[in-house]
């Protein structure tokens, strides 16, 4: 087993030949065993890097390994479930679980697919077409974890989905998580439900990776702080937005040293984090140690 | 075996919240030496949060010497918490001080703000050494 899930060097995508990239430049490091956000705007690339970890496309330029080798070499051990969740709407769902089990020889866990359906009140009869959102997002689920997969791709996983039922399915994959050891990648465009779940966050937008690294490093990197002071006084820092605040102002910034102490300072909550840095497009991206690309060419 | 709540909006980390919780059992009985806190998976199976979240809370107690891992075991309770039952004498002079206080003019805030800002005189050095520790 490698200790990186997902590793990017210089990643571009480009879905037409002259049209903008999905993707452009994007260098990062997953660390196995996280569970990690994949968060930004619509159309900042999320589900294109997903698609791309799965092996679903394959990247216009630079390197993509997963689970230390190429993409498609570790798809047997990588579940992915798209935005829609594609199912086949004609079998039941007792024939989708068995084509599962067909599909995956040596890995099938029927156990485990059956307790992601166990207290939903899924009839294994029921059609695929008659079920629910909801359901349909659990027979997806079933599929993936059945598949005992190393990592796990989802695309707006719990989109479709009640809070209650939301919570018990963040609950069972929380369980698998901390049962197996398994990496979680799942995107969404809304930040507060994720915090609680996920201990890594890559922020996308534009096709950039703006933010990556652990939650608590990336909360410890930044402070916000407030104080009856001039903004010069923040040049030695990186400022990545400031508001006038009565007659002083309040910024959050990545400190560069010591801070003077007239700062009232605090931590930044993951959403100001992350919001802060979608409304400042020019600020550089920052990776923490340890998840940043470690080399080019990881998966020639 | 206890449960955990989690509050979203308290502004309290997860894993606090899960220090705390267990501090209280401890200190209300609930707990005892030789009982088993829930395993990782039955906290997060029944919270929704991270797994590490837990983990983290539990070496925060084992930091603390209140709780011990055991391999393949499960995470055992080795110590209590100093309680003070219901009528203890320090119960007493505390409901003669919130007395005098009330009679003093102050309100139920300003009661409450002078007692944290003791406690916080008088425990500041024990603070500081859990603060430090647990980054």
């Amino acid at each position: 087993m490698t200790d990186t899930a997902i590793e990017a060097a210089d990643l571009d995508l480009s879905y037409r030949r002259r049209g903008a990239p999905a993707l452009r430049g994007c260098s990062f490091r997953l660390p196995a065993g996280r569970v990690c956000a994949l968060v930004g705007p619509n159309g900042a690339g999320k589900s294109t890097l997903l698609a791309l970890a799965a092996a679903i496309l394959r990247p216009t330029r630079g390197h993509l390994a997963v689970l230390g080798t190429d993409p498609a070499a570790a798809r047997p051990r990588v579940a992915y479930v798209a935005q829609d969740k594609p199912l086949y709407p004609q079998l039941t769902v007792a024939e989708t679980l068995r084509l599962g089990a067909e599909l995956n020889p040596g890995r099938w866990d029927a156990a485990r697919a059956g307790r992601v359906l166990a207290d939903a009140g899924v009839d294994p009869r029921a059609r695929v077409r008659s079920l629910s959102g909801g359901q349909r997002t659990r027979v997806a689920l079933a599929l993936a974890l059945g598949k005992r997969a190393e990592l796990l791709l989802l695309d707006e996983p719990m989109a479709d989905l009640d809070p209650l039922v939301r919570h018990r399915l963040m609950g069972t994959l929380m369980g698998e998580a901390a049962e197996h050891g398994t990496t979680v990648v799942m995107s969404s465009h809304i930040v507060g439900e994720l915090a609680d779940v996920c201990d890594h966050v890559l922020l996308l937008s534009g096709g950039r990776v703006r933010l990556g690294g652990g939650i608590d490093d990336l909360t410890h990197a930044h402070a916000l702080v407030t104080g009856a002071r001039p903004l010069s006084d923040l040049d030695r820092h990186t400022v990545v937005e400031s508001r006038a605040a009565g007659r002083g102002l309040t910024a959050l910034i990545r400190p560069e040293g010591p801070l003077d102490a007239g700062w009232q300072v605090e931590e930044p909550s993951l959403e100001e984090l992350l919001l802060a840095h979608l409304r400042a497009p020019a600020v550089p991206p920052l990776l923490t140690p340890g998840t940043t690309a470690a080399h080019r060419g990881v998966a020639a | 075996m206890v449960e955990y709540r989690i509050d979203r909006r308290s502004g309290v980390a997860t894993y606090l919240q899960i220090v705390q919780q267990t501090h209280q059992a401890l200190r209300l009985g609930l707990l005892e030496p030789g009982d088993k806190l829930p395993t990782a998976r039955e906290v997060v199976e029944a919270t929704a949060i991270n797994p590490n979240t837990v983990l983290k809370a539990y070496r925060e107690l084992e930091r603390e010497g209140l709780v011990e891992a055991r391999r393949g075991l499960g995470t055992f309770v080795r110590a209590t918490l100093g309680s003070a039952p219901a009528d203890s004498p320090l119960r007493g002079e505390l409901v003669d001080w919130a007395r005098r206080a009330r009679a003093a003019g102050l309100e139920r805030e300003d009661a409450a703000a002078l007692f944290t800002a003791v406690l916080d005189e008088q425990f500041a050095s024990r603070d500081m050494t859990t603060q430090g520790g647990s980054i």
